[in-house]
């Protein structure tokens, strides 16, 4: 059990490309920690180097007290598991998930032990002679986690484990993976681009783009309280609605306005925009948005055109246009609507939120 | 596989496939036939009244006895036997070592070297064996294996090492990089897990290198002048071929022969051949 610290690390590859700019991140012990963002934000590449599988460039990288930035990845007691799975074709189960403690010259009683309380953990006893072409994808990825847990190390790295999977077993893998985290309380790095991996798995969740961390926090923190607009349009599904506005004080109230919109910005917000230019980003996720009823505000309500309904039974998503702008609203599943109808729909006014139109920054 | 009408089937599929295999096999067919026809039918004109190129009536050993108590063919097959293994043998071990550091070692001009290594493949032997015949000399391996098992590789290794090149590129990245997490060092990583690994393709280079080293002929021809020490397709083609008089039927008992070795090889091996040629990694 230990922390990783990761402190101003970058990579620059031979080619030139920065690949990963001054992270400085620390993970606690028994954390289990998500690094999320889409395909080539640099959360691979951080994973590797706290693996030992890429150089560092600059900074530093340290497991427990020891910085382990020119240790070779075997002796930094790790375990890792692969979005392919790279189990060892021509070993058995058995003999893939004693590899790593052969190779550590355990003794064999023990090497026998640990793979048998591993495969009774992960529920693939039965399997431990077959080869891996003869197993499932869901029971492939069982081995590899156990390949990773016979060895007690002292942080699990995954990259991207479940991408391989149907996506019923993902979120089958996923709760057992939770499970096997509590159960087991090894400090954890994931790897995924998928922010619902994110959302549910992590303790704490990094976001990661271009390279450079957007934001660190517990997983509902970057859901409430997004630091920019990217993390905003990436934690969510259905993603939050954004529209250019532009943002003008009348009669002591901040005003919100785009074509075909004007929406009173409510406070604290209006209090923070204070010095921020007249053009923003308004955004609002489709759940902060509901039908217009007598009780909601004519400042916080605006007119809209349905466009495409989709029913998913437990809700209904309403895909509208206001003006130049789209905003996708979950709305009630009990209501009647038609494409190409016109309706008001209202904002939860505490639950909107602005950013500043150059640097996207959250206001 | 072809779908649909039986007649589909016979035009496209069958048909052609029947057509290439006689083509194939007719040769084979008319050695073997040789080998067993005595010399009168042999050299029965064509338009004789008993006149039957494909088939023979009085079945004989005569020719092979002939090759075996006339010519020292027996020499030649351990000769060949022994050439072929060793520098097989050679060209594997440095073409399985170099393919892996050229496609998994990424040290400067891995490329280039890779390229370099590939051009030596496509020197002519017809230009090459001008030098190699003076190298020979010099070391005085005239007349001994030795001058065959040393100048095979020159062309062996090239080959070896780009079939493995491509077959180990084949092979996940992660496997290695697991291994090494795992506890080993990129040596055992090699020794453990990709070697095995790729057998099918070593199989493949091994069998290749086995069967153009004993086909060989013109570096056999130069470097080799006693009977003694002749190959199987040198010593059958000096010794039986003498001035414009062609000995038929001992040529082909030879080359029936010569060639009986490599197929059993073949058939051995058929399947990681055939996997080793095509990259396929199952995971």
């Amino acid at each position: 059990m230990a922390l990783v610290s990761i402190r101003n690390v970058n990579k620059v590859y031979d080619g030139g490309v920065h690949a990963v700019k001054n992270v400085d991140l620390e993970v606690r012990d028994k954390e289990f920690m998500v690094f999320v963002g889409p395909s080539g934000c640099g959360k691979t590449t951080t994973l590797r180097m706290v693996a030992g599988l890429e150089s560092i460039t600059s900074g530093d990288i340290a497991i427990g007290d020891t910085v382990v930035n020119n240790l070779p990845p075997m002796d930094r007691d790790i375990a890792m598991v692969f979005q392919n799975y790279a189990l060892y074709p021509h070993m058995s189960v058995f003999h893939n998930m004693a590899f790593g403690l052969k190779m550590r010259k355990f003794e064999k009683a023990e090497i026998d032990k640990r793979v048998r309380d591993a495969a009774a953990i992960l529920g693939i006893e039965t399997l431990l002679d077959r080869k891996p072409r003869q197993l499932s994808g869901g029971q492939r990825q069982r081995v590899a986690l156990g390949r990773a847990i016979v060895r007690h190390p002292q942080v699990f790295l995954f990259d991207e484990p479940l991408s391989n999977l149907d996506a019923k077993l993902r979120v089958q893998m996923r709760v057992e993976l939770k499970k096997l985290h509590e159960r087991l309380g090894t400090t954890a790095i994931y790897v995924t681009h998928d922010q619902v991996e994110a959302m549910t798995l992590g303790d704490r969740v990094v976001v990661m783009k271009d390279g450079v961390v957007q934001q660190v926090g517990e997983p509902l923190e970057l859901y409430n309280t997004p630091a920019n607009r990217f993390v905003a349009g990436f934690i969510g599904s259905p993603a939050m609605n954004f529209a250019e506005v532009t943002l003008s004080g009348a009669n002591g109230k901040l005003w919100a306005e785009a074509p075909g919109l004007k929406i009173g910005v409510p406070e604290p917000l209006a209090g923070r925009v204070n010095g921020h230019s007249g053009k923003a980003t308004m955004g609002i996720r489709p759940e902060d948005l509901h039908v217009a009823g007598p009780a909601d505000p004519a400042e916080l309500c605006f007119e809209v055109e349905v466009e495409v309904i989709e029913q998913l039974g437990s809700e209904i998503l309403l895909d509208t246009r206001a003006g130049n702008s789209t905003f996708v609203a979950s709305v009630d599943p009990m209501l009647r609507t038609k494409v190409h109808e016109r309706l008001k729909l209202a904002i939860n006014p505490n639950r909107l939120h602005l950013f500043d139109a150059e640097t996207e920054a959250a206001i | 596989m072809i779908e649909g009408a039986v007649w589909r089937k016979w035009v496209f599929y069958n048909i052609p496939l029947i057509l290439f295999v006689f083509i194939l096999l007719f040769p084979f067919y008319w050695m073997i036939i040789t080998t067993f026809r005595p010399d009168g039918e042999l050299y029965r004109p064509w338009n004789a009244v008993n006149y039957q190129p494909f088939w023979t009536n009085n079945p004989t050993l005569d020719h092979i006895l002939y090759l075996f108590e006339e010519t020292s063919f027996g020499r030649w097959m351990v000769n060949t036997m022994f050439i072929a293994a060793v520098s097989t043998v050679i060209s594997l071990f440095c073409g399985v070592l170099a393919g892996y550091a050229l496609a998994r070692l990424n040290f400067p001009y891995a490329g280039g070297l890779g390229t370099a290594i590939f051009v030596t493949y496509l020197v002519p032997q017809i230009l090459l064996f001008i030098p190699l015949a003076e190298i020979i000399r010099n070391y005085r391996l005239g007349d001994t294996p030795w001058a065959l098992i040393l100048t095979y590789p020159t062309f062996l290794i090239p080959f070896c090492t780009w079939l493995m090149m491509g077959y180990f590129k084949a092979i996940p990245k992660e496997l290695e990089e697991c291994a090494r997490i795992d506890g080993a060092s990129r040596f055992k990583a090699m020794i453990y897990i990709i070697l095995p690994v790729a057998v099918p393709g070593i199989m493949s280079a091994g069998i290749f290198a086995f069967t153009l080293s004993w086909n060989e002929f013109l570096y056999a021809l130069v470097f080799l002048s006693s009977p003694e020490q002749k190959t199987v397709p040198v010593g059958v083609t000096s010794e039986l071929i003498r001035g414009d008089v062609f000995f038929w039927g001992p040529l082909m008992a030879g080359a029936l022969l010569g060639s009986i070795p490599v197929a059993i090889v073949y058939s051995f091996f058929v399947e990681h051949y055939v996997s080793g040629l095509t990259g396929s990694v199952k995971g």
